[in-house]
């Protein structure tokens, strides 16, 4: 059998599916991606854990600087915020996302897509703006206390510390337990449901005994996000102006200390320590669950029409969730036109200066955006889908480690990246003598690292759901390895590529954890981080507003293009599979 | 364990998917405890038949009743008609035992009742040791009986099985087919099946409905459909049949080989029927040895299949083409491709069909 093997191996037929052969452009693809991960993400994490266990100045290895850590009250004190913020934004993200999840996958109603699309709204703006609109409607003497104190003489304290932390993640946040948990409930077998339906289940308890926990690894992949996603945010408690979180310390220390001070990287180990820990919980809630529930013929579960009172009561709990995740796109627009909003449910008068000024001065922002963003995911989907294919359709040995190397990025909090790259990178001088940390392709490839791990999802996702004898037809018809994955496997894919695309752009252009320490020029400098300039002063949160609404603009119209060409991949493809 | 057996009466079903009409006036009266097949080609409307007893599609008009209770108005989880799923939708979050409660546990019946059912029906299909397993943990062929305990638990008022034994290998589905025969008939219930294979309905059906294009061709036991099929679809989706070719004239029928075949008298021939039979009920002659007792046909074989107790020999006779079956018998002469011969056909074997 080895033999024939040897023979089959140079077109890399059925036997190197059978063992372990592979060829040569799939060694060297793996390879290649390797040595991406290394030099960008393995070396800068790295370099972080060894200046935390090693000792300022002399390099020996120490506990010294843990125990400082432990040691010092604020510290400990900001891992429990951290802790308690991250678990309570997964809460209020789920009571969100839970019921716009249900209803629009359950049920058949008008404006379902629409409210899909108003919910991923949120993940276009970045957090820390949505904490200044949402400032100006909850805080102490925003337009809801406002109102609440003329009308009844009291005020709550939405936005005060921590709860002004954990209100603004929720809504920023949940749209990744809503893109979850729908696509998990649309992928549970319609014979599912109603096998449980001719047993005599139905309604809600139909839902919570076997839909849900069909959906449950869905739901448990998007609660485990966005409890990592808050737990490494550094922008939205800054500008909430609050630091007694572990982002926050890390990034203070590194900014105002110095570099060379180690406590910056201790935090940042506990910070890697903590998410790894969050996501080990997760796999070991989901460990036992491999459910590939949709079978031939299936398609997701069946929605039902719904009576004219329960269509009410959908679309006033409907409403008043749109109503609130849009409340900082609103706040955002309004800020953006208003001449002076202090102390009044809305502004005294209305200008357009502020935009003026942005296009004017600040454009070099928006064309920045636009290009890391655009490249990161770019490089994110080839990496993902060449990952992707090594893991699902070769047996090339180690493909699974880069598959887990790629996805480890998640357990790496943003801001320890920064700090990593800043470490391992401000020492390599370039050309021209400046150091390559302060060039803006280091920001590209930090974003595009930091995405990496949905793409590649996606990318995944995207392939499983082609049968491999697609390929073996056109392989069996003469067509090349490599002419294969060309002509059949990415054009199959474009749906879930177009989909890693587009999280990985949209989320890039409105990233700042990472970023914040690697811009070194105001040029380089892309939108977020501008964005966070003007709204740290009364000031700039007119042009900042401005800034805002164009971002949003910008990655609303690329995220409805995307969704337009899923929606006929996905038309396409469904009229193409053979149905009894 | 046994149920009570209840009548099922389709009543004028017609169902439609926009403007493509699915089911045109179904009408069927299946008796207690039968086992009934519905027998069709693809797209024949058998599926949507089966779904709209169970409550998952709509019907435009018509009625559905079981032992003289109208269902057509219940939500499929009041129906109580039991379906088995062709892909067997065995949950996968739950044991084989959670999932044959489960309906039960819908019908808040007392957790000792629940126990007692559960293990009567895992007995009833003999998977009792397998009560702790997960589905996928199970061959195909135990899904499809833990299926069937999960259903048969509730005890139904009907049985539905949708296509049983698509999901199973060739070698396994004879013998699970006499299975299922065996259970229907030692639980008596009614039990209605869904299938696109004719020797699966033949085999262990009591009756059988052949639909196609959404209506009713014809129903009857499997040997009455054999037999005396009502049209030429029913002749030629049940076994083969053999169609002469040519035209009916004031006279009769006239082959266009020129042969005059009579029609029967007192039988009520359409316009344009042609004369079928079946490939055994025919006789293969050398050219020129026919007597003149039956009418013949000239023709020459063109193809020949070994089938193991018969000899099928494909005859081309004219335009039409002719099976014809043979006993084989080790040591007999076999006729050859290209062999000129006769073909006889007695005529009260003709089936006269449109």
């Amino acid at each position: 059998m080895t033999a024939i093997g040897l023979h089959n191996n140079r077109r890399g037929t059925f036997v190197s599916r059978a063992f372990s052969g592979a060829t040569w452009g799939q060694v060297s693809v793996a390879l290649l991606i390797l040595a991406f991960l290394l030099a960008f993400l393995v070396w800068p994490v790295a370099t972080v854990v060894w200046v935390a266990f090693t000792e300022k100045g002399s390099g020996a290895f120490t506990f010294a600087n843990f125990v400082d850590f432990f040691r010092t009250d604020l510290f400990i004190r900001s891992f429990w915020n951290s802790l308690y913020v991250s678990a309570m934004a997964v809460i209020g993200a789920s009571v969100l996302a839970m019921p716009l999840a249900y209803f629009t996958s359950r049920f058949a109603f008008r404006g379902a897509g629409l409210i899909q699309i108003l919910g991923f709204l949120p993940l276009i703006m970045p957090p820390f703006v949505g904490a200044v609109a949402l400032q100006l409607f909850f805080g102490r003497n925003g337009t809801v206390n406002l109102l609440l104190d003329d009308w009844f003489g009291f005020k709550l304290a939405f936005m005060e510390g921590l709860n002004g932390v954990i209100f603004v993640q929720s809504i920023h946040y949940f749209p990744f337990i809503l893109i979850n948990l729908s696509a998990a409930l649309r992928n549970v077998d319609r014979s599912m449901e109603e096998a449980a339906q001719n047993l005599g289940s139905y309604g809600f308890r139909l839902f919570r005994r076997v839909v849900f926990p069909l959906a449950l690894p869905g739901y448990v992949a998007g609660a485990s996000l966005v409890f990592v996603k808050v737990f490494d945010d550094l922008a939205t408690p800054l500008l909430l102006n609050v630091k007694d979180m572990l982002a926050p310390q890390a990034y203070l220390r590194v900014t105002s200390i110095g570099i060379a001070d180690p406590m910056g990287y201790v935090i940042s180990v506990v910070l890697i320590v903590a998410s790894v820990a969050s996501m080990w919980v997760s796999s070991l809630a989901t460990r036992n669950i491999d459910y590939a529930t949709t079978q031939r013929g299936g398609g997701g579960i069946a929605k039902r029409k719904l009576r004219p009172w329960e269509m009410a009561l959908v679309y006033v709990v409907l409403t008043l969730i749109i109503l609130l995740v849009l409340a900082p796109h609103f706040g955002l627009l309004l800020l953006s036109f208003a001449t002076i909003w202090s102390f009044s449910p809305l502004p005294d008068g209305y200008t357009v200066a502020h935009y003026a000024r942005v296009f004017g001065e600040s454009s070099i922002y928006i064309k920045n955006t636009l290009l890391y963003a655009s490249l990161a995911g770019l490089i994110d989907i080839v990496i993902g889908t060449a990952i992707s294919y090594l893991v699902l359709r070769t047996k090339l040995i180690g493909v699974r480690g880069l598959d887990l190397l790629a996805t480890a990025a998640l357990a790496i909090p943003g801001v320890v990246l920064g700090i990593g790259y800043l470490r391992a990178f401000y020492g390599i001088p370039l050309w021209d003598g400046t150091p390559l940390a302060s060039l803006w392709v280091v920001i590209v490839i930090a974003l595009a690292i930091r995405r990496l791990p949905y793409a590649l999802r996606a990318c995944y996702a995207a392939l499983q759901q082609i049968s491999a004898s697609l390929e073996e037809a056109a392989e069996n018809l003469g067509a090349t390895k490599a002419n294969t994955v060309r002509r059949i496997v990415v054009p199959l894919m474009t749906g879930g590529l177009v989909a890693g695309f587009i999280t990985s752009f949209a989320t890039a252009a409105v990233e700042l954890s990472a970023t914040l320490m690697l811009v070194q020029a105001n040029q380089d400098a892309p939108l977020a981080y501008g964005l966070y300039v003007f709204m740290q002063s009364a000031a700039g949160r007119g042009p900042g507003a401005a800034l805002g609404v164009i971002a949003v603009v910008i990655v609303a119209l690329s995220t409805v293009a995307s969704q337009y060409v899923i929606e006929r991949d996905r038309r396409t493809k469904a009229g193409s599979t053979p149905n009894e | 364990m046994t149920v009570k057996a209840l009548d099922l009466k389709i009543d004028d079903i017609s169902a439609a998917y926009g403007d493509n009409v699915v089911l045109d006036g179904i009408n069927l009266d299946i008796q207690p405890g039968e086992l009934f097949a519905l027998l069709g080609p693809s797209g024949c409307g058998k599926t949507t038949l089966l779904r709209l007893i169970a409550g998952f599609a709509d019907a435009r008009h018509g009625r559905i009743v079981v032992g003289g209770k109208e269902i057509s108005h219940l939500p499929p989880w009041k129906r109580d008609v039991g379906m088995v799923f062709q892909s067997y939708a065995l949950w996968p979050h739950m044991t084989v035992g959670e999932n044959v409660a489960f309906g039960l546990r819908e019908r808040r019946l007392p957790r000792a009742e629940i126990k007692q059912r559960v293990d009567a029906a895992l007995a009833f299909v003999g998977l009792t040791s397998q009560i702790d397993r997960r589905p996928s943990q199970l061959s195909g062929g135990q899904q499809q009986r833990v299926a069937l305990a999960r259903t048969i638990a509730i005890e139904p008022k009907i049985l539905l099985l949708d296509e049983p034994l698509s999901n199973l290998d060739a070698k396994l589905r004879v013998q699970v087919r006499r299975e299922l025969r065996a259970l229907q008939k030692s639980l008596g219930l009614t039990t209605v099946i869904v299938t696109h294979d004719q020797e699966e309905a033949n085999t262990i059906c009591d009756r059988v409905a052949v639909m196609n294009e959404g209506k009713v061709q014809q129903v009857g036991t499997p040997t009455e459909l054999y037999e005396r099929p009502v049209n030429l679809f029913v002749a030629q989706f049940l076994g083969t049949a053999n169609v002469v070719e040519g035209k009916m004239t004031g006279a009769g029928f006239q082959s266009d080989l020129g042969i005059a075949l009579p029609l029967p008298k007192g039988v009520d021939v359409k316009p344009n029927a042609k004369p079928v039979f079946r490939p055994q009920d025919t006789m293969l002659i050398p050219r020129g040895q026919s007597g003149e007792a039956s009418p013949s046909m000239p023709g020459e074989i063109v193809e020949r299949e070994f089938l193991g107790s018969t000899i099928r020999y494909g005859v081309k006779a004219g335009s039409s083409h002719i099976w014809i079956d043979a006993p084989f018998r080790s040591g007999s002469s076999l006729m050859e491709i290209g062999d000129a011969v006769d073909v006889t056909v007695p005529v009260e074997r003709l089936l006269w069909l449109a």
